[in-house]
């Protein structure tokens, strides 16, 4: 069979050859420079298609992680009276902030401004069409990097839920989250990722803070500001002495394991392409989140005898949690060891720390997002790896430079550090003076009668499990 | 007629229910319940949190026998609800003035 192959091509090479020649020596550049555009078109085209295709998947896999992913997840952890007022936050969340982005928040955030915040010249998605902007991602649209974001604007707020659950206004809530959207998430957003941003890694921001998928943009901030809204609005009525345990982990598991699954659109598809950096992150976020169901629920055996179902999945959130900033920067195997740090420290966070300072922080916002958040940011400036993604180069020579602590590059971590101060700041200062108008303005809490009654009942007139069916 | 109300172990509903039928008795109802006797309950660990869980899950079958029946549904509750441990629960036996079958206006014994 070879020789004849052989033979068959070489003719048929030779008959090319004779076809094309009088062609070619007829208008030999002009035919091949735009048979050159037209391939480059094409190839430019077949990329767009791709990528494409990945981001839009992406940005569907992330808005899952709120609906249902995170509203399952919550709603199970409280009590049967809650369990529609829990869900009917994350489920706002998806409508409100959609609906905010359009008209300003995508502006705020990746329009070009200042290094703190964007400006106004993309207000009502003023110049955000169908061509690429290469400032952000060059292969896709704008408008898929614009709705791929939105879905980090959503879920970010939605996570504050969780340290209020139970007895907060639906209208404080509405309005508090609205005003938190603007306030605290485009501002960190724009920092980290924006043009211009203060923090931004990738286009020289005078702190280039190494943040992937949002452990500081989405988990610090939405951690710290669950911290400060527990202490705010003060505990439930009757905690800790009155007993408030999960009424659903059935739910709960489901909701965790939609936010695993969603994950992947949040950190593989912030490679913003469907090229060899998304699988790096996919693999990482995977290896992490493993490790840290399991530090979590080995250490909860040793402390308290039982490997509990809820353990598993609060060290699954933990480790993805804390693999988000790091996950297009790392090896697979530094991703064990931050999934493992991860399931522990937050184990800690949400048992020994809650307890010592008594917040009630009712579905651990701050306990997993928060802790988990910090301890992500500054894991990735020790592990960040230059042959994982050459995210610095030297500015004469192009040369790529160390990335994290591994390859001795010792002032990353210092990066880090002040890409979590300012998060944490910005979270802290945010928060403090949003709860504030909205507490003097219409007021935060339900009454205790209602607290007691249930929110499901006094907010919005419905019950999630009825008796007669 | 009497009235038997027993509260057994959730996990005892199958014996005690197969024991009645093989005893003659042909209509019961069963409810889900929650209590505690001298039975201490159990801890449940939440995100580290232990909560004392003091109602148990517990069925509670209840039937209505007439007074010839009465004994032997007794012994087959006793024989097949019991493991020897606490929380195996209780029997109560009460009097009962009338039954009446909604269906067809019947009553007395009949109705059972």
């Amino acid at each position: 069979m070879r020789p004849r192959f052989v033979k068959l091509s070489f003719f048929a090479f030779s008959g090319f050859l004779l076809c094309g020649l009088p062609a070619l020596a007829q208008s030999a550049s002009g035919a091949t420079a735009s048979q050159m555009t037209q391939l480059q078109t094409q190839i430019a085209n077949a990329q767009t298609s791709g990528d494409n295709g990945w981001m839009l998947v992406s940005a569907a896999l992330v808005l899952m992680m709120t609906g249902p992913g995170l509203a399952l997840f919550y709603s199970g952890l409280v009590r049967k009276k809650n369990v529609l007022a829990t869900m009917m936050q994350s489920f706002m969340m998806m409508c409100i902030v959609t609906l905010l982005w359009g008209i300003v928040g995508y502006s705020l955030a990746f329009g070009s401004g200042t290094s703190f915040i964007g400006g106004f010249q993309h207000l009502f998605l003023r110049g955000v069409g169908l061509v690429p902007d290469p400032a952000y991602a060059g292969t896709i649209p704008a408008q898929t990097y614009m709705i791929y974001q939105l879905m980090f604007a959503i879920i970010t707020p939605a996570l504050i839920t969780g340290a209020f659950a139970e007895r907060m206004k639906f209208s404080a809530m509405a309005v508090f989250l609205t005003l938190w959207s603007l306030v605290v998430y485009s501002p960190m957003a724009h920092m980290v990722w924006g043009k211009g941003g203060l923090l931004n890694a990738a286009a020289g921001g005078a702190i280039p803070c190494l943040d992937f998928a949002g452990g500081t943009v989405v988990h610090i901030t939405s951690g710290v500001s669950a911290l400060v809204c527990a202490l705010y609005l003060g505990k439930r009525v009757g905690y800790p002495k009155e007993p408030t345990p999960p009424h659903s982990l059935v739910l709960s598991v489901v909701g965790a394991c939609l936010l695993w699954v969603g994950w992947f659109g949040f950190n593989a598809g912030s490679a913003l392409n469907a090229g060899t950096l998304a699988t790096s992150a996919f693999v990482n976020t995977q290896f992490a989140t493993a490790t840290a169901a399991l530090g979590w629920v080995a250490v909860e055996w040793w402390r308290t005898g039982k490997p509990t179902v809820l353990g598993g999945i609060s060290g699954a959130v933990a480790g993805l949690v804390a693999i988000t900033p790091a996950a297009g920067f790392v090896e697979p195997m530094s991703a064990f060891v931050i999934g493992a740090l991860a399931g522990v420290f937050c184990f800690f966070m949400v048992t020994t720390v809650k307890s010592i300072f008594g917040y009630d922080d009712s579905l651990d916002a701050f306990g997993v997002h928060g802790a988990g958040g910090t301890l992500g940011a500054i894991l990735t400036g020790v592990f960040a790896s230059s042959a994982i993604n050459p995210i610095f180069k030297d500015a004469k020579t192009g040369a790529t430079l160390p990335s994290g602590v591994i390859e001795g590059n010792w002032h990353q971590l210092l990066n880090q550090f002040g890409g979590v101060a300012i998060a944490w700041g910005l979270s802290i200062v945010g928060t403090l003076i949003l709860l504030k108008l909205v507490d003097v303005t219409i007021g935060l809490r339900v009454t205790p009668d209602e607290e007691r009654e249930g929110l499901d009942i006094t907010q919005h007139g419905e019950e999630g499990y009825e008796f007669v069916a | 007629m009497h009235k038997i109300e027993a509260v057994i172990q959730p996990s005892k509903l199958d014996a005690v229910k197969d024991a009645l039928l093989e005893a003659g008795i042909e209509g019961m109802t069963i409810l889900e319940a929650r209590g505690h006797g001298r039975q201490k309950g159990h801890t449940e660990f939440y995100r580290g949190r232990e909560y004392t869980v003091d109602l148990l899950p517990k069925i509670k079958i209840e039937a209505v026998v007439v007074d010839e029946l009465l004994d032997k549904a007794i012994d087959a509750i006793l024989s097949s609800a019991r493991t020897g441990k606490i929380g195996d629960g209780k029997i109560f036996v009460t009097k009962i003035d009338e039954a009446i079958r909604i269906r067809n206006d019947e009553r007395g014994a009949s109705a059972l």
